[in-house]
């Protein structure tokens, strides 16, 4: 099902890219209150199994994510640094009381992975609605933006690769 | 380039301040998070800030004490208290306070980004209304006038003593180097801004439209002339009086002027009356009005009349280190005018409009400027949006060294290098590509006719 992001990846940023064995979700991540996953701790988690080759590295998790100040976020990076990570549980149409879709999955999902990994690369959000860099806050934002950066974006990136 | 809006956090939690900076910061704002009240004063005393998220609850200065500073010393600084533990009584006590927003932890993403968007587009308007009323203040003062180049600045420093006197003063310099402006300045600053400056073209109009212009005329003093016309030196009675193109004025309007000039008194056209002004004449040209003296084109009297102080107003090529200051001017000018969000040129244009020899000087570069802004499809401006004369290679400077015929072959080639090196801005590797010789070759010529890169 994911086998079509590598290719993607290669095309926005020019690197190529694996998808590796999956790994577990550390406990200390979960937190009982919010009955979510704190994004920031399967960050830390994610680099701890990052290969030394990797340039940057991409996780990809199906349960909720937050970072304390929001309600949930739909992935988190490290501007400018090696880890990101996507959380496909609100990308899903179930989520909104909708049958699934995995067509709509996907292309949100990719749009997001171009996104985090953006912002590894420097990138911050871009004012755009079209553009993948544009803010991903809900799921309408993400629904409108397409999986490419904008002209600008484009060349703010090229002088970061 | 545009700065970024800046935000600073206060929260006693260092989680909530790490969290909530990492995610500001892949919005592109600038954001700094101190943990108590006393820090937060101490910044925003120190810097200029777009936005304080100031969390309610806290040790020493709680938020809306910090709120209450904050707006003592920056009384339009936006304010937003967040809080986790939200109540009726402090969220009415917090807008009462002057709050902009009160928003509970942890946030809506959707929310707070809104929150925090509308409130920076908010700052943005403010500072761009900030802007267009110091344009409009300034329009023709001393800022207005800008360079850095140590030749504009003797201009300046001149400007600066002459507007105090009364002396006549005529301003030299290439078309489009500004020198209304020059002229504009020197009024604005002198005892006599609060009465008009008037300016007139002498060269838009033909000789007896120009006198009747100049001096006005009576009701039925020629054909046409259905009713009295006040002159532009009545008009500019106690305040200064701008003639542009003096070089171009006829010998019998030269006669005319200097008279007035010399007695303060004149006749309308078809009038008896004499009537007495008190004008500050200021004079510009782009020719070279000794020449025209020695030619006999140009009263020799009348030349010594309105040369008492002369101020030459260098070309743009002469002052290339100004060029990055007045694209900066050009682009937020144009940037407001069109309603675009035009933010920054890129280095490869910014060498283009370097290298560019600039024939019709801040104007043009003025226009080419408007014209990028105007067609830029992104939010900066680059090569693609510069025309193409700008764009070419400097062919300008091949002009004057052909144009005179007495020239020596050495004397040609002494010039034509030292045009190219200034075209180049002294770069010799694209002055030797130009001239199609080597860097060696191009370092003895230099050294054999003593040129110079200017300070």
């Amino acid at each position: 099902m994911l086998c079509f992001l590598p290719k993607k990846i290669e095309m926005r940023f020019d690197y190529s890219s694996e998808i590796l064995e999956k790994i577990g979700i550390p406990e200390r991540a979960f937190d009982l209150k919010r009955n979510q996953y704190s994004s920031t701790q399967i960050l830390r988690n994610i680099l701890e199994f990052t290969p030394e080759n990797a340039l940057k590295i991409i996780g990809l998790i199906s349960v909720d994510l937050y970072i304390p100040v929001l309600t949930f976020v739909f992935g988190q990076a490290q501007l400018n640094g090696k880890a990101a990570v996507v959380s496909i549980h609100r990308l899903r149409q179930e989520y909104y009381g909708l049958p699934p879709n995995n067509r709509i999955l996907l292309k949100r999902l990719g749009k997001e992975v171009i996104h985090e990994l953006g912002h590894t690369f420097g990138m911050v959000h871009c004012w755009d609605t079209r553009c993948v860099m544009h803010f991903s806050n809900s799921i309408r934002e993400i629904d409108v933006k397409e999986d490419k950066f904008c002209e600008s974006c484009s060349k703010i990136l090229l002088s970061k690769l | 380039m545009k700065e970024k809006p800046r935000i600073l956090v206060v929260d006693d939690e260092l989680i909530i301040r790490q969290s909530l900076s990492d995610w500001l910061a892949e919005s592109g704002y600038e954001v700094e998070a101190v943990e108590d009240g006393f820090k937060a004063i101490g910044e925003v005393k120190k810097k200029k800030w777009d936005l304080l998220l100031v969390d309610l609850k806290m040790q020493g200065m709680d938020g809306i004490d910090v709120m209450r500073e904050a707006k003592r010393i920056s009384k339009e600084l936006p304010v937003v208290i967040i809080t986790g533990y939200p109540t009726v009584d402090s969220a009415v006590q917090a807008m009462k306070e002057g709050a902009y927003d009160y928003i509970v932890k942890p946030f809506n993403p959707e929310e707070i980004d809104l929150v925090i968007r509308n409130i920076i587009a908010h700052q943005n308007l403010v500072k761009e209304n900030i802007y267009l009323r110091q344009e409009l203040k300034r329009r023709y003062q001393f800022k207005d006038i800008i360079g850095k180049s140590r030749k504009m600045q003797e201009v300046l420093v001149l400007v600066k003593t002459v507007a105090k006197s009364n002396s006549t003063v005529l301003i030299q310099g290439e078309s489009g180097t500004g020198k209304e402006l020059i002229a504009r300045a020197i009024h604005s600053t002198s005892p006599r801004s609060k009465c008009p400056f008037v300016a007139v073209s002498c060269a838009a109009l033909p000789e007896t439209l120009l006198e009747s212009e100049l001096f006005g005329h009576e009701k039925g003093a020629f054909t046409n002339a259905i009713s009295l016309r006040k002159g532009k030196f009545e008009l500019a009675d106690k305040g200064t009086l701008f003639l542009d193109e003096v070089g171009d004025m006829s010998q019998n309007t030269q006669a005319d002027l200097l008279r007035v000039l010399e007695e303060r008194e004149f006749r309308r056209i078809g009038g008896s009356e004499l009537i007495k002004v008190d004008v500050r004449v200021i004079s510009a040209t782009n020719k070279e009005l000794e020449k025209l003296v020695k030619e006999e084109k140009f009263r020799e009297d009348l030349y010594y009349r309105l040369n008492v102080v002369c101020i030459q107003v260098p070309p743009l090529r002469e002052r290339r280190e100004d060029i990055p200051l007045l694209v900066e001017h050009f682009l937020t000018k144009y940037s407001i005018e069109n309603k675009k969000g035009i933010e920054f040129i890129d280095e490869d244009a910014l060498r283009l409009l370097m290298r560019y020899n600039w024939p019709g000087n801040v104007r043009e570069l003025e226009n080419v400027i408007e014209r990028a802004v105007v067609v830029a499809k992104k939010d900066f401006i680059g090569p693609d949006e510069l025309p193409p004369s700008v764009k070419g290679k400097p062919k300008e400077v091949l002009k004057s060294s052909v144009a005179d015929h007495n020239l020596s072959l050495q004397e040609i080639e002494k010039r034509h290098i030292s045009q190219v090196l200034e075209a180049t801005n002294w770069n010799i590797k694209e002055a030797a590509n130009i001239l199609k010789i080597d860097r060696t070759t191009l370092y003895n010529k230099i050294k054999k006719y003593k040129l110079t890169k200017p300070a």
